[in-house]
């Protein structure tokens, strides 16, 4: 009722994790960030749909040193099994968060290096990747040379908690693409039991190179996942990513991109595919940091159950992007009663020759497709599969490498029929 | 009463003040020491002869606003605002309320005159010769709000034939209690927002209809808001009721004389519209905007809500908002009966430094509801315009449906132009759709204007112009002509 700014809930269970002791100034801004502000309630604009309440009254632990072996092993051969991987592609592996030697096998053409205790933080204002800054212990980063085409590769995240324990990890990666240099990256996150998977991710894309970023997050039903992206796109380059959303009881993807040279291009799309009662949120700010830039999104939420699907996606064009080309669409269906969509797609633009759009739908499956496959003999339930596999297929057909958007058409059907049993 | 004192002294030095600009009325008023405090609210209470139900209700307001702090969400800035600094009360003096036009005080009718609100309704009734190039208005019925109270209401023997009521709120708290009493705050309730619990606590007054069952109003009514004295906020309340079957189109304008300080505006009307009821509501807002430097101008704070509390109720709002230094105003309506429908029609303009925060809020409750949100944003100099709106379905709003387009015109490369609709739905068979877009003026239409002979001002009038028709022709006629002219005028020193 009245408009006194809410504090967030306590952070204590993970600052009691923060000892302090190494002397990092990302690490203790994070841990003075979180110490003020705490987790965010939905009385923070930026998370006006979405409350890490449920988090402040779980006594997160950090990952044992070792995961169960069999318990990991069993979840990436599901997850190949399930999406149809590639078995010969290389692979990194995160278990628990740490990376897994063992079962990884790293391709050529590019480096790859293990986060070194805290050197490599960048400092983010936003509450997920202070989270992750505040008890980072390993990831990768992955580098590819200029003018190299590094080919495609799987980020794999497994997480296995123990029984009556909750695992909170916060694996912080790095791609940095050279000048002309190309990746395809699918980053797939499975998992088994109560955890939060907190994995923040920079992306330095240099002049003219392109990454792929195909992200496919099938968490445990019980675990939360709190992603950030913040990307960095030169003159000419692009990235073009893909977020399907099927698991976990509450996830936040959330995008940072910025168009800081001349020609660049940012996709931030993806799909949201949630039932019992799943609340997933992606997030994106797409920063048009300079003249004659393109970005493009589309989101779509499919949501079923009790469901809640929350898109907020902002375009900020800077008074110095002239010639910007900025659009964006959201899309969601409704498939019961009580699901429930939040969306707020924001455009913030400084400058006058640009072309802006987006456009927002809601709604339920349309009764006169449903009777126009009925009247060529496709029954009720069939039907609804054609439409929304429809539905989704705008969006999944802008996976710009044809491999990794196969796998994301098999997860959808995945998704659908596993919906079903 | 040792106010009455400081009273007679914030009186005399008003008098001795001298004004650099035009447009001011030198007239007597009576006016409360700065301040707010509760003594401030029970003098108001007191001056306007109040029921003790009404003090009650404004010291709860006061209490409320007390323990509330001012909203931020909205992307406006402005130096604090320091609420003991202004006079909560100022109204012309009088002797007695005016019985009729010859007991109004001279000066003040000669401001509305200036001003070409048509006061005079025998004149007009009369058909009296009109100054050549003047075109005959079909006549309207106006309620004058000068400062804090409202100096004259016309046609009022007209509409009481028809059954209508249309009188000063504070009038209405004399003489319909009841009805006063059963609506009043029932929409907008007293701590429903910082400015809106800032209203209730100090309201001085504004305009009351109530429509009866069944009966379409004669014509259209209207209220006219001047702020005139210096260091007053104005709070006007306007509380419209529209019984079964019955309908109303009201007009409201506005208008300040040109200052270097800004002055608030803190207003909150309150729509109810019965089973098959219409409201038309419309604005246009054009109080003093800022010099071209942003100094001075209105802060335009204003709560307008509507409940379509019937059965095919429909509220419809229209507003032009070219003035206020900053504007911050969603007008929204609560969808209660089966098959209400609500629209909102907007064109605000930003020129200079003004900023603006508008909007409406949709909220779908009842069946079947529909709602049109048609938003027009046009920003040059170095202005700020947002539009913020929010479309909610709530579950029980199977069928509703929803339409927003949101178009935003950036003319120059200084000012800014944002677009933050929110989406919510909670009901399967709902239906949103929602588009937006930003653009400049197309070079193209610019050379084809320019190329038969106008000048760059007048092809820029004209593009946006054509870029607001579709909010310009839901407004009543002779307002139409007056807000195109009005845009015309809020753009001047834009272009070129």
């Amino acid at each position: 009722m009245n408009a006194i700014a809410p504090a967030g809930v306590s952070a204590a269970a993970f600052l009691d994790r923060y000892t302090g002791g190494d002397g990092n100034a990302t690490r203790a801004q994070a841990a003075d960030l979180l110490r003020r502000a705490g987790l965010p309630r939905t009385g923070v604009e930026a998370w006006k749909y979405t409350s890490l309440r449920t988090l402040a009254d779980i006594p997160f632990a950090g990952a044992p040193a070792q995961a169960d072996g069999v318990a990991v092993e069993a979840l990436l051969a599901d997850a190949v099994r399930a999406y149809d991987l590639d078995a010969d592609l290389p692979r990194a592996v995160l278990v628990n968060g740490r990376f897994a030697p063992d079962l990884s096998r790293l391709p050529d053409g590019l480096s790859v290096t293990r986060f070194a205790a805290g050197a490599d933080l960048t400092a983010h204002g936003d509450v997920a990747s202070a989270l992750n800054a505040l008890l980072a212990e390993d990831g990768l980063t992955l580098t590819v040379a200029p003018g190299v085409d590094a080919g495609r590769m799987m980020l794999l995240s497994v997480v296995v908690a123990p029984d009556g324990v909750a695992l909170s990890v916060h694996p912080r990666h790095r791609i940095v693409l050279g000048a002309g240099a190309r990746l395809s990256v699918l980053d797939l996150s499975v998992g088994r039991g109560d955890y939060l998977n907190n994995p923040v991710l920079d992306v330095l894309v240099a002049e003219g190179g392109h990454l792929i970023h195909a992200k496919l997050q099938t968490e445990d039903p019980a675990a939360r996942h709190l992603a950030v992206v913040h990307a960095e796109v030169g003159a000419d380059a692009s990235y073009d990513s893909f977020t399907l959303t099927l698991g976990a009881a509450l996830a936040r993807h959330e995008v940072h991109a910025r168009l800081k040279a001349e020609g660049g291009i940012v996709h931030v799309n993806g799909a949201q595919l949630l039932d019992g009662r799943q609340i997933a949120d992606l997030t994106s700010v797409i920063t048009h940091a300079a003249p004659s830039c393109n970005s493009r999104q589309t989101v779509k939420n499919v949501l079923t159950g009790h469901a809640r699907g929350v898109f907020q996606g902002k375009i900020l064009v800077e008074r110095v992007a002239q010639k910007t080309d900025g659009y964006q669409m959201n899309q969601a269906l409704l498939l019961s009663d009580h699901a429930e969509i939040d969306a707020k797609p924001e455009l913030e633009i400084y400058a006058d020759d640009v072309r802006c759009s987006h456009g927002a739908t809601v709604g339920a499956l349309d009764a006169d497709q449903l009777f126009y496959l009925r009247s060529r003999g496709v029954a009720g339930e069939e039907a609804r599969a054609i439409l929304v596999k429809a539905f989704l297929h705008d969006a999944v057909e802008l996976m710009g490498d044809e491999a990794l958007r196969a796998v994301l058409n098999r997860a959808v059907e995945t998704w659908w029929t596993r919906k079903d049993a | 009463m040792p106010a009455i004192a400081e009273t007679r002294d914030a009186v005399e030095s008003l008098g001795q003040s001298t004004y650099k600009w035009g447009f001011e009325t030198e007239i007597e008023m009576d006016m409360a020491p700065k301040g707010l405090t509760e003594e401030t609210i029970r003098l108001i209470s007191h001056r306007k002869q109040e029921p003790e139900w009404l003090l009650e209700w404004r010291l709860k307001a006061f209490q409320a606003w007390q323990a509330m702090t001012e909203p931020t969400w909205a992307k406006v800035s402005h130096p604090p605002i320091d609420f003991q600094d202004a006079h909560y009360y100022a109204a012309p003096k009088k002797k007695a309320g005016p019985k009729s036009l010859e007991e109004v005080d001279p000066e003040l009718l000669r401001t509305y005159e200036k001003l070409g609100i048509p006061l005079h309704e025998q004149a007009l009734l009369a058909g009296v010769e009109l100054p050549e190039g003047e075109v005959a208005r079909p006549p309207v019925a106006v309620d004058a709000v000068f400062d804090s109270v409202s100096v004259v209401t016309t046609f009022r023997e007209t509409l009481a034939k028809a059954g209508v009521i249309f009188c000063p709120i504070s009038e209405a708290v004399r003489e319909h209690p009841e009805l006063v009493r059963r609506y009043l705050g029932s929409v907008v309730p007293v701590a429903d927002n910082f400015y809106a619990a800032l209203n209730s606590a100090v309201f001085t007054d504004g305009s009351f209809v109530y429509v009866p069952k069944g009966v379409r109003c004669p014509m259209e009514l209207s209220t006219y808001f001047r702020i005139n004295a210096r260091n007053t906020g104005q709070f006007e309340r306007t509380l419209i009721v529209v019984e079964d079957g019955a309908s109303v189109s009201y007009l409201e304008g506005c208008t300040a004389p040109m200052r270097d300080e800004n002055q608030l505006h803190a207003a909150v009307v309150e729509l109810v519209a019965m089973d098959d009821a219409s409201i038309k509501y419309s604005t246009v807002q054009n109080w003093y905007p800022g010099d071209e430097h942003g100094r001075g101008g209105i802060y335009n704070f204003v709560t307008k809500r509507g409940a379509c509390r019937g059965d095919r109720s429909k509220i419809s709002w229209t507003q032009v908002e070219t003035g206020s230094a900053i504007t911050w105003k969603y007008p929204s309506c609560i969808l209660q009966g089966d098959g209400a429908v609500g629209e909102f029609y907007s064109v605000a303009v930003t020129n200079n430094h003004q900023q603006a925060d508008t909007g409406t809020k949709m909220i779908h409750l009842g069946r079947n509801t529909r709602s049109t949100i048609i938003a027009k944003t046009i920003s040059a100099g170095h202005s700020d315009s947002t539009y913020r709106g929010l479309v909610r379905m709530m579950p029980k709003a199977a069928g509703a449906r929803n339409f927003t387009q949101c178009d935003s015109l950036l003319i120059g490369d200084q000012c800014g132009a944002h677009t933050v609709p929110y989406i919510e739905s909670r009901n399967l068979s709902a239906k949103i759709e929602h588009e937006a877009t930003t653009s400049k003026i197309s070079e193209d239409q610019l050379f084809y204007c320019r190329q038969r002979g106008l000048s760059e001002e007048d092809a820029v009038g004209l593009i946006v112009n054509g870029f607001c028709k579709d909010v310009l022709k839901e407004l009543p006629m002779e307002f139409a002509v007056e807000a195109q002219k009005l845009l015309q005028i809020s753009l001047e020193g834009s272009v070129g």
